[in-house]
């Protein structure tokens, strides 16, 4: 089932969404809204529509919680440090200050394990340009904090 | 994968168990839930449990891939299948447990009989009528059934019972007495026979 097969992965991904504390209830209403409209044979990849709903749920909880204190510069969409528990890794003090598009597709691509054409649909632009966007977003990490 | 790939992708995530199982009560709740299954353990390895609203509508033996049985179930029934409990199956599984113990003769549990239609679903009802312990040949259960000469046609109803061992087609013999095949395998077949033949005494 879906469930199993996906719900792993949109969970984590919604941590680096909405942080941890907040992102159970967003999983849940993601799966619940997926479930009332479930036509499995309509979408072309059941992850990537399951992951362009939680990416809708997650913009709504963060709409809905106007009064949250929220990281500086570009970056309007981030979980406020303090409660990202399971994003202790210095790698995500850089992911959260890369642009909205690549630090998207990168955390598409590593944290919920989409392919390029999955990434491509859930968040509705071509398919080079989720690659592009994983590269450059990859790319700048790389020169950040460096990896070998 | 890169250092940098492998941090993003990690570290998993604790109580994902308990997150799914609560999503499952509150789909389960709100009737989002079509199908619910769950493992069950027997003497012959583990079989797969289905219900829908209409009672239990498949039983996976343990030689049939959990995958196929589901994705077939998707095809054929609803996509909308978790692993979850539900009245009904733990009941199926209680008798389950009491049938291969000895203890229990005949099932009585709401079936779903949507897998099956036609001739193949007489063949079926007519084989639920065999009694714990009694036999019929492929030949007898297509007279039964209604076609007396359909004999291989029986044969292919049994062959796709999707309600094995409630449904009792292990029972149903090949005409010179041997036992035939069975989606479980022939021993499984014979142990089941002979299990109910002593019980029956």
């Amino acid at each position: 089932m879906a469930l199993e097969e996906h719900g792993p992965r949109i969970h984590s991904w919604l941590i680096t969404r909405v942080g941890p504390d907040r992102a159970d209830d967003v999983f849940q209403e993601t799966m619940l809204a997926a479930l009332a409209v479930w036509e499995k044979a309509k979408v072309e990849s059941v992850r990537a529509w399951l992951f362009t709903i939680a990416g809708n749920k997650a913009i709504d909880e963060i709409r809905r919680d106007g009064r949250r204190p929220l990281p500086e510069g570009e970056v309007d969409e981030w979980p406020s440090p303090e409660t990202a528990e399971y994003l202790e890794d210095p790698v995500w003090d850089e992911v959260r200050v890369l642009p909205e598009k690549q630090r998207l597709a990168v955390t598409l691509r590593f944290r919920g394990d989409l392919t390029h054409r999955q990434i491509a649909q859930a968040m509705e632009i071509s398919e080079a340009a989720a690659r592009r966007n994983v590269f450059e977003g990859l790319k700048r990490l790389r020169e950040r904090i460096g990896d070998e | 994968m890169s250092e940098i790939e492998n941090r993003l992708a990690g570290p998993s995530v604790p109580g994902w168990e308990a997150l799914r199982g609560e999503f499952l009560d509150r789909a389960g709740s709100e009737d989002l839930i079509d199908l619910a299954y769950e493992r069950h353990e027997t003497p012959f390895g583990t079989l797969l449990v289905v219900a829908g609203d209409g009672g239990i509508v498949r039983i996976g033996l343990d030689a049939e891939a959990e995958e196929e049985v589901l994705d077939d179930l998707a095809r054929r029934v609803s996509s909308r299948i978790a692993r979850t409990g539900r009245d009904s199956v733990t009941v199926a599984r209680q008798q389950l447990d009491r049938y291969f113990a000895g203890e229990l003769r005949d099932f009585e549990l709401t079936l779903d009989w949507q897998l099956t239609r036609g001739f193949r679903r007489e063949v079926l009802r007519e084989t639920a009528a065999i009694p714990y312990g009694a036999t019929a040949s492929y030949a007898q259960m297509a007279e039964r059934a209604g076609s007396p000469r359909a004999v291989r046609a029986a044969g292919s109803a049994l062959a796709t019972n999707p309600l094995p061992i409630v449904i009792p087609c292990h029972r149903v013999l090949r005409s010179d007495g041997s036992v035939g095949s069975y989606g479980g395998g022939s021993p499984m077949k014979a142990a089941l026979l002979a299990m109910e033949r002593d019980r029956a005494g």
